[in-house]
């Protein structure tokens, strides 16, 4: 199969920032992802924030998704803030993991695309991706063909 | 989108030229897609493409190429110099997905701005992989970045393919992965310019090193000395050597990739000529118990071409 610049895999960017260690979770979605044909790029855990807004220039990702099990989540609006200053604005942000319902209010407000706890289904988390990382690219194209 | 606006890909390339890494990253996308947008890209960057030195680190999974790519990396930021890196995984034959985990051993470089990392996957590419990690380089050639590390999966044909794309071609072997046999059936050998043992903190090193030399002294003769280096990466021992290797060989070995671009061109044109042979090719021909003997076919398609050509 060949690809061209309006027909090519998602890129996605699995990550965990901050200082917790457990990576099963996002271990598990990354190989969901990649079963749906995706392109996964994988980190492990305790990513700074600017190495994370970094990685997601230099491989021009389509989506972000953050796992977070202790509280981490705490910090993406600063990501996603980090993220603007960047000048990266199409770029959808996700988040999976043990996130509190009254903290998802926050999240949201701040540019969360999506928030998955723990039931989400793997058909859920794909067809989100799938639906955000073709949103984030029609944002990059418009952005693109105006500047 | 079908097609990109011809402002929009000036723009695309004219930021690139000035060093913009964001700009950088969504050319490599336009280029690794192939397509007329890619070429449009790419020629408009041509002015700026020839001053990188390209070296490819090939091996059999698990020999330790990223890690070796990680502290030969450090290696160069110590000399100020900046890297960057096309880092290729495999692809799953099933989905058509990957995941791509080599730059997880470079880490350490992620808050450095004179550090470029990018993934790749082995997915189907117009012209096959190298002709994607060739035009990519080049795009890292035309951002300025004066030393390209391209790391391949090492397994079959595809890491002989990527020794046309370097100008130098690291070969990393570790211990335990069988016998000398298996270096010289797998072609390794031939395209190396330096091999590297891994792992050299391991016993069974010193024994796969000698192998090594021993098969290294079989090849034909004219193809410059190939040394072989015990390297052991995660402890950082012996890295200077082969950033030393690397240097020594350079003179040598600069612009050999222009050398090598007009074969693989010439690979490239074969491989559109067989689609276009292909597309012409009576119905029955690919229709299975279609009938015809394929020696028909074939003559039949010669004659056509030769009618075409007028010869």
């Amino acid at each position: 199969m060949t690809y061209s610049p309006a027909n090519y895999p998602e890129r996605v960017l699995v990550t965990k920032i901050g200082f917790d260690g457990h990576d099963r979770g996002s271990r598990v979605v990354a190989a969901y992802l990649r079963d749906a044909g995706m392109e996964v790029i994988y980190t492990p855990p305790w990513q700074d924030i600017r190495a994370v807004v970094n990685l997601a220039i230099q491989e021009d990702v389509d989506v972000i998704g953050v796992s977070s099990l202790a509280t981490d989540h705490l910090i993406i609006p600063d990501l996603l803030a980090e993220l603007r200053a960047a000048d990266v604005t199409h770029v959808r942000v996700i988040v999976g993991g043990i996130i509190p319902q009254n903290e998802r209010p926050d999240l949201l407000q701040a540019g969360v695309s999506a928030i998955f706890n723990p039931g989400a289904t793997s058909e859920e988390i794909v067809a989100s991706v799938r639906a955000l990382a073709a949103e984030a690219r029609a944002v990059r194209d418009t952005e693109e063909e105006a500047m | 989108m079908d097609s990109a606006a011809p402002a929009r890909l000036s723009r695309l390339a004219e930021a690139v030229a000035a060093g913009d890494p964001r700009a950088l990253g969504r050319a490599l996308t336009f280029v690794e897609t192939g397509s007329d947008d890619g070429r449009a890209l790419l020629s408009a960057l041509r002015p700026g493409v020839g001053s990188a030195y390209i070296i490819g680190f090939t091996g059999p999974p698990g020999a330790g190429k990223s890690t070796l790519v990680d502290a030969l990396i450090h290696a160069f930021r110590a000399e100020g110099q900046r890297v960057a890196v096309l880092a290729v995984d495999p692809v799953s034959p099933v989905s058509g997905g990957a995941v791509l985990g080599d730059r997880t051993r470079m880490g350490a470089h992620s808050l450095d701005d004179g550090v470029f990392i990018r993934s790749v996957s082995a997915r189907g590419h117009l012209g096959g992989l190298s002709t994607a990690a060739h035009d990519m380089a080049d795009v890292m050639d035309a951002a300025g970045w004066p030393v390209i590390l391209i790391e391949t999966v090492g397994a079959g044909q595809s890491e002989t393919e990527i020794a046309r794309v370097a100008d130098l071609s690291v070969v990393v072997c570790a211990p335990g992965l069988g016998d000398e046999l298996q270096a010289i059936k797998a072609g390794i050998l031939e395209i190396a310019d330096v091999l590297v043992v891994n792992k050299a903190d391991r016993a069974d090193a010193d024994q796969t090193a000698k192998q090594l030399e021993g098969m290294l002294s079989l090849r034909a003769a004219g193809r410059g000395e190939v040394p072989v280096l015990k390297v052991s990466a995660t402890l950082g021992h012996g890295v200077d050597a082969v950033r030393e290797a690397i240097s020594n060989r350079r003179a040598e070995t600069k612009g050999r990739r222009s050398e090598k671009r007009r074969a693989h061109v010439a690979s490239i044109a074969a491989q559109a000529l067989a689609a276009r042979i292909f597309a012409g090719l009576p119905e029955e021909a690919v229709t299975e118990g279609g009938g015809a003997d394929l020696n028909d076919i074939v003559q039949q398609v010669l004659g056509t071409m030769r009618k075409e050509s007028g010869t």
